[in-house]
């Protein structure tokens, strides 16, 4: 039998989030949720984790103060210290009040860039990439369910069945 | 799904559908443009390209055709870079600030707010870049390695803060802004019917899909950079007022520098942001989105940012007196009274007797004052700068090279170009870009839409 994925279509973010329940509930797995801005409260229902993007930028962000102080230390008073202002060379601990904006900004800098480039990696959005949404009107102003019967044993009719019970505009099955 | 209390002002007017607002902004992009911004696109392109000519001239000729001299070696230049930078301010202050403290006006205006950061921030940096005169050593700023005897940028210096800072602030910036923009790219992509223009927001978008962990990491990213850009944006213009405070001029050797320059930068960026959005929301009909409401949020920001620089002036007015310093007070009694009186008290006038007019409703709601006191803020901030660059520097320890600043055409020029170069990046922006955060504005419409908080007043009522 051939894998077939079903698409219900809905109107706004509420009654998705109640449909998307109401199927779970039935032992369906919804494979994701598209929408034209976020549905809150969708993501312990759907089963989508905590991003840990968070995690990431706070990684990049210590590497960038330890990235910024191993260079103080390099050029100011390891390589070539200099006596500028009477400020104290002698360790990079008497030096360090100069290097604080530096520092931070070396931090803040690593952070969001990092985080950033990581953000559209692992969300696939780079340029030239191709828009994978099932429906140009997802970017707009509707807001669609994607089952795919893979991922259920109750096979394509039971499910198609299950949506028509929800709110749901149209329903699109697709072969692929 | 939250709801809000019926006493706060509906922030989207009238009644509106996900798809209309849509409609609404992507409408301008697809359709022809009306005839006044070619108007002043060619205006402000050919003022862009007369800038870029008296650049162009100074980079080939040097410094010299600037007004400078030896006692007053910082003038229009970095009076500019200063005032430049500072309105740039406003846009993170909506974008980042105004996210952590959930305000949801910020959504109509904080997309417009952002570009105009940025493109404020390219015409800051290209002050010093072309004070250094050999524009093309400009990356001996950066720490790189060099057969030069190991010779490294001086980190214990405010100018080279400054580099890190006015950098990082200028890619962060970008980031943020361009983050927020994929998703309104990616509905513009799936809207647009002509092959061109479907090809080139299917590169912008980068392949959005909008699933549900998109939107999560989105979330997610946009909390994070806001939260980092939070303390960036305080630090920027505080290390800016740090390339002044921190040297032993009297007049600039002063520790309430760097807030009273943040709050400066915050009061002069929310009057360019009047200013833009008060012809945008005619010109391109948004009056629905950028309401009165929001005007008045702003002018409030105003009041408030400008009252702080007011209480700044007094303050550091009482020190240079009650320090003592003879030198110290001299450099005020001077700004007050000397050859740049004028300067002063336009300063005065403009940044803290003016926005004090605001403390009435009737004012401060109204469009058309509300225009021409963000010109006056504008007007007055760049004064600001000009009094505390040029007044502290004309008269030295030295009488006898006491002397007054007068700009060349080219210092004149490349003022007025930066205005022009700003303005055209800020009509193709308006032109080709979603001017509204489409995807933050859809989140608001069922909280804060006009229509639909009538109908739940009246669902209440039964």
């Amino acid at each position: 039998m051939a894998n077939k994925v079903v698409y219900a279509v809905y109107e706004a973010p509420e009654v998705l989030k109640s449909a998307a329940r109401k199927l779970v509930t039935a032992g369906v797995k919804v494979r994701d949720v598209f929408s034209p801005f976020p549905i809150h409260g969708i993501d312990p229902i759907i089963g989508v984790k905590r991003t840990r993007l968070g995690i990431a930028a706070f990684m990049y962000g210590i590497t960038g103060t330890s990235l910024a102080l191993l260079g103080f230390w390099y050029f100011m008073i390891h390589d070539w210290p200099m006596n500028i202002g009477g400020k104290p060379n002698m360790t990079l601990y008497q030096n360090l009040p100069a290097f604080v904006p530096v520092m931070f900004e070396f931090t803040v800098f690593c952070a969001a860039h990092g985080m950033a480039l990581t953000y559209l990696i692992r969300n696939k959005t780079l340029p030239g990439m191709p828009a994978r949404n099932p429906d140009p009107r997802s970017t707009d102003d509707k807001f669609i369910i994607e089952v795919r019967t893979e991922d259920n044993a109750q096979g394509g009719d039971a499910i198609v069945e299950l949506l028509r019970g929800t709110e749901a505009l149209e329903i699109n099955e697709r072969q692929y | 799904m939250h709801s809000e209390s019926a006493i706060r002002e509906p922030l989207i007017l009238g009644h509106k559908t996900y798809h209309d607002i849509t409609s609404d902004i992507v409408g301008p992009i697809e359709n022809k443009a009306p005839r006044a911004w070619y108007v002043l696109l060619t205006i402000s392109s050919l003022i862009a390209l007369y800038g870029i000519g008296c650049i162009m001239y100074l980079i080939g000729t040097g410094i010299g055709v600037w007004g400078l001299n030896k006692t007053v070696d910082w003038a229009w230049d970095i009076t500019n870079f200063v005032w430049w930078v500072g309105i740039g301010h406003a846009g993170t202050l909506i974008s980042a600030v105004l996210l952590l403290f959930r305000q949801r006006w910020r959504m109509a205006i904080n997309r417009s707010a952002e570009a105009m950061t940025i493109f404020a921030v390219i015409m800051a940096a290209t002050f010093p870049v072309i004070h250094m005169g050999r524009v093309w050593m400009a990356y001996w700023v950066l720490p790189l390695p060099n057969t030069f005897g190991s010779l490294w940028v001086n980190f214990n210096s405010p100018l080279l803060w400054d580099v890190f800072a006015i950098s990082t602030y200028f890619t962060v910036s970008l980031v943020f802004w361009y983050i927020g923009l994929i998703p309104d790219f990616a509905t513009i992509r799936d809207r647009v019917t002509t092959k061109g223009m479907k090809r080139a927001y299917s590169i912008l978008s980068f392949g959005w899909t909008g699933n549900a962990k998109a939107w999560t990491r989105f979330e997610e990213v946009s909390l994070v950079l806001a939260g980092i850009a939070t303390p960036l944006v305080f630090s920027v213009h505080s290390v800016v007022s740090m390339d002044f405070a921190t040297s032993i001029i009297p007049g600039w050797h002063t520790t309430i520098f760097p807030p009273y320059f943040v709050s400066g930068a915050v009061f002069s960026g929310f009057a360019m942001v009047q200013t833009l959005l008060l012809v945008m929301r005619k010109v391109m009909k948004l009056e629905s989105y950028i309401t009165v409401k929001h005007v008045e949020y702003m002018n409030i920001v105003i009041i408030v940012t400008g009252s702080i620089v007011g209480v700044a002036y007094i303050t550091e007015l009482f020190i240079s007196w009650y320090s003592g310093v003879e030198y110290e007070s001299y450099a005020f009694i001077n700004r007050a009274t000397g050859p740049y009186w004028w300067s002063y008290w336009a300063m005065m006038t403009c940044n803290v007797v003016s926005p004090q007019v605001f403390w009435f409703k009737k004012l401060r709601t109204h469009l058309g004052f509300t225009f021409f006191m963000s010109i006056i803020v504008n007007i007055g901030m760049w004064f600001e700068r000009f009094v505390i660059i040029v007044t502290s520097l004309h008269r030295d320890y030295l009488p006898s090279s006491w002397t007054l600043f007068h700009p060349s055409w080219v210092d004149v020029g490349i003022f007025i170009g930066t205005l022009g170069i700003f303005f055209t990046l800020y009509l193709l922006f308006a032109r080709f870009f979603p001017v509204l955060a489409l995807n933050e504005m859809k989140s608001i419409l069922k909280i804060s839409g006009e229509s639909y908080k009538q109908q739940q007043a009246q669902h209440h009522h039964h």
